[in-house]
């Protein structure tokens, strides 16, 4: 970006910064992860999705600048910093943050109807979750909220990350969704008795198939219409619309 | 706390308050959304509930949508969306009470009242319900009966409380028993005890009034920062980050306005320091947040009271109005022009995590407390996006003194790095618990002595969030380079169970995370889990490497220092008592781990078929 000074001429206000040891050019206010997704390089994240308020919630975006670990997603870039993000450190903590997410909730992969389209899955992948899982299950038993004619809901897959809340909110100016409750106890919740006494809509962003990250919010007779081994991370591994941008 | 929480058997019926008076409740706020707090505590003290007609009424009021107050009431322990009793008894049940007779405590309550703890009568009367640490460890157990505060409870004392309730006798006139006192500071010692057993030469000695705004107001605000900045002085919440400093960001730079907001939601179990300042120096505490008002030039000022004093209320605002009488807060303070600030008191509802100070300004803004990213930081953007200082009580009451005495008297007590006088809040297994003002510096042995505690098994100093320490670790010393602490010192002999302690503290820190971010939110969870496995002997040698493994995740990817903290009591009792988790723990046979539970898992189905399984039922016989 460049601004025009005082005297008039046009200033490089853009400076450098380290991701892993690869030099990458920044625009001032831009955060690590904007400054990294510029630039072709896949910061792992779930809560944070392009077009929405950052929010810093999910910690999958976890990189360390000087020692301290930050998330990227709201951590502004700061010149001549180093970033580390891909280190086996790193990808561990990452792989711990997804596999609590799994265990809060009730993912089982073959019987969803997101599988292949999921985030969640597909950052398991990517961030090599093969081995089984130490952690104990919550298996939360929430109810079903199919009262909607077009979407059903089910919070049990749900993987906090805001992204319906901020998407309906901000977006589509509905303020649909919305936080309840507190610690393991926090939950998303729809603003009224259920979903069918909401002015929700199949057509809102925040319903829209790139929002909810997981199979929480499920458009109805739309299930399996892409058959498994066809969809999205059937293709490749997430994050790979990104990193193509560095290889074009 | 479990995921599945047991529900009270029945539900109070209660029709939802009338609309209109819940416009008039808004309206008296100015319909305003910030004041949040105010106007669910107003609901819930009248109606005893926040139904959900009330949500959406209160919505209407405040241009808000009714998930957004849902998402506030929801978030606060002490607002309730069911129908709650007249009388809502909240028994602490924090460790220390746990070990001074709870139990009995618990027992009684539930028998004269006929109903069971997390429960309400069926007539609506009472609501029985645990709650945390209410800052009255030295004199446990303790229960808070609405806005009023019962200590040293014992059965007898119970059994008295509940049928002078069932008599229909106030909560007010329980606490404070026989005539009226005369003022807000007589009942509010009449309801506890302040237990000052150490009066240092700082806060609890004798302390003039208004010499150091006296002194503040004769040099100008940039040296009153400067004396800060060399009087050494760190704040005493915890994080102990340099007071000066913090004042000299908050000045810098252009805004239109600036707070400066007092942290009284001393949360940290086993403290209860601030209490006693706002009993016994709220003028010094008043001053020092007018000396800091004047040094950044903020005009408005908060006092975030945790809600569990909401009893020392009426002391606070008896002493905001005798101050705004004599010219002390509000418009030309002590007559100098263009020197305004005046304080409301936001009250909180029952949230530990609203001390982190993110968390506090978002509670002052009427949002859940939830702590907010940084950068930028409180005194760049902080409460309504204005430059804002928030500092503990004890730091204040510091300020004021320092203006007063100067910056090298402060300097001079103490250890290099950890300057002045230290308020410690002393409970647990030692002959005087209560308030100790030391110098930085005393090593424990030393306070295990002066508080008469020399048989102590383990320490933990500066609460849940800090260190436990055993007795080889006794010569360490108390400042911020070696044990640092917001004051707390619970004092454990060799009776208590270690990991009994390890796992009530997990369950605190999941109680009372906020849960926006995964690893405190979840990774919490899975750490109780793992120490109740070490508890019933089902734990395995690898468990001890998975807690540490599972704390440095939470350390390291989690948003605030709850859960940057939350894992020390297990890291800390690891390090100091590494015998105790090893002897709870015992190789399998077959290399299998045993967190798979049968009995548990089979458990539904056996309660359906009514019938037990003699393969994996232990117990069965026929």
């Amino acid at each position: 970006m460049s601004a025009i000074s005082d005297t008039g001429t046009r200033r490089d206000t853009t400076f450098t910064f380290t991701i892993d040891g690869v030099e990458i050019r920044a625009q001032p206010g831009q955060t690590i992860m904007e400054a990294a997704d510029d630039a072709g390089i896949y910061i792992p994240r779930l809560c944070d999705h392009e077009g929405l308020r950052h929010q810093g919630s999910c910690r999958v975006c976890t990189v360390k600048v000087g020692g301290r670990s930050v998330s990227a997603c709201t951590q502004p870039a700061n010149p001549g910093t180093n970033v580390e993000s891909e280190t086996p450190y790193l990808t561990k903590l990452r792989r711990d943050l997804v596999e609590m997410l799994f265990h809060e909730g009730n993912h089982l992969c073959p019987m969803c109807e997101a599988s292949g389209n999921c985030e969640l899955q597909a950052m398991a992948y990517r961030l090599d979750m093969t081995n089984p899982t130490k952690f104990p299950y919550l298996e939360p038993n929430r109810d079903l909220d199919a009262s909607h004619p077009d979407i059903a809901l089910d919070t049990n897959r749900c993987i906090s990350c805001g992204r319906c809340i901020r998407a309906s909110m901000d977006v589509d100016g509905k303020g649909l969704f919305g936080y309840v409750g507190r610690g393991i106890k926090r939950r998303v919740a729809v603003n009224g008795m259920d979903l069918a006494h909401t002015d929700a809509a199949v057509t809102d962003h925040a319903i829209s198939a790139e929002v909810c990250p997981v199979g929480c919010i499920i458009r109805k007779r739309e299930g399996f219409r892409i058959p498994i081994g066809e969809r999205e991370f059937d293709k490749g591994l997430i994050g790979h619309e990104i990193e193509e941008k560095a290889n074009a | 706390m479990d995921v599945q929480t047991s529900q009270a058997p029945e539900t109070v019926e209660a029709a939802p308050p009338p609309k209109a008076e819940i416009l008039e409740i808004c309206a008296e706020y100015g319909n305003d959304r910030h004041r949040m707090m105010d106007i669910l505590h107003t609901v819930q003290n009248r109606y005893r509930w926040i139904a959900p007609e009330t949500m959406e009424a209160i919505a209407e009021a405040t241009d808000l949508s009714r998930i957004q107050v849902e998402g506030v009431a929801s978030f606060y322990s002490f607002f309730s969306l069911k129908p709650k009793g007249r009388v809502t008894i909240r028994l602490c049940d924090d460790i220390i009470d746990r070990f001074h007779g709870l139990d009995a405590v618990v027992a009684e309550f539930e028998r004269a009242l006929g109903i069971k703890m997390g429960q309400t009568s069926r007539d609506g009367a009472f609501s029985l319900e645990f709650t945390p640490c209410i800052g009255m460890s030295d004199q446990a157990p303790a229960a808070m009966i609405n806005d009023v505060v019962i200590t040293k409870l014992t059965r007898e004392k119970a059994r008295d409380v509940a049928n002078a309730l069932r008599a229909g006798e106030t909560p007010e006139k329980i606490a404070v028993p026989g005539f009226s006192p005369s003022s807000a500071h007589e009942r509010a010692n009449r309801m506890v005890n302040s237990n000052i057993r150490h009066a240092g030469e700082v806060l609890l000695g004798p302390v003039p009034q208004n010499a150091g705004l006296t002194k503040a107001v004769s040099i100008t605000p940039t040296q009153i920062i400067t004396t800060m900045e060399e009087s050494g002085l760190r704040g005493c919440g915890g994080a102990g980050f340099v007071t000066g400093r913090k004042w000299r960001f908050a000045a810098g730079g252009e805004a239109e306005r600036r707070f400066v907001i007092c942290n009284a939601d001393e949360g940290e179990p086993g403290t209860f320091k601030d209490r006693v300042l706002l009993t016994e120096r709220p003028h010094l505490l008043i001053e020092g947040m007018t000396v800091a008002a004047r040094a950044v030039g903020a005009r408005e000022g908060i006092i975030y009271l945790r809600g569990e004093y909401e009893y020392l209320r009426p002391l606070l605002e008896e002493v905001l109005d005798e101050r705004r009488a004599a010219g002390l807060l509000g418009t030309e303070i002590m007559g100098v022009r263009n020197f305004h600030f005046d304080i409301r008191i936001q009250l909180g509802a029952g949230a530990y995590v609203c001390g982190e100070e993110g968390a506090l300004i978002s509670s002052c803004e009427g949002l859940p407390g939830e702590p907010k990213t940084r950068p930028p930081f409180p005194v760049q953007r902080g409460y309504l996006g204005y430059p804002t200082v928030v500092n503990n009580v004890e730091t204040f009451c510091h300020a004021a003194r320092i203006l007063d005495k100067g910056a090298k008297w402060f300097f001079d007590m103490g250890k290099e790095g950890s300057h002045g006088t230290k308020l410690f809040s002393v409970s647990g297994d030692c002959l005087n618990p209560g308030i100790y003002e030391l110098p930085y510096g005393h090593s424990i042995w030393e306070l295990l002595s002066i508080v008469g505690g020399e048989d102590a098994a383990a320490v933990q100093v500066g609460g849940p969030s800090g260190t436990m320490i055993g007795r080889d670790s006794f010569s360490r010393k108390l400042t911020f380079d070696d044990l640092a602490t917001g004051g707390a010192i619970i004092i454990f002999n060799g009776s208590r169970n270690i990991l009994e302690i390890v796992e009530y503290y997990m369950s605190f820190f999941v109680h009372e995370s906020c849960g926006y971010c995964t690893p405190c939110r979840v990774g919490n969870v899975f750490l109780q889990k793992a120490i109740a496995k070490f508890r019933k002997g089902l734990a395995n040698p690898e468990d001890i490497e998975y807690l540490r493994d599972l704390s440095s995740t939470i350390i390291e990817t989690s948003r605030c220092g709850l859960g940057i903290t939350s894992p020390n009591p297990v890291l800390t009792t690891l390090k100091s008592f590494p015998l105790i988790y090893s002897t709870m723990t015992k190789p399998t046979k077959d290399g299998i781990r045993d967190t798979f539970d049968i009995q548990a898992a089979i458990d539904g189905a056996r309660k359906i078929a009514k019938r037990r399984s003699y393969i994996f039922d232990k117990d069965f016989s026929q």
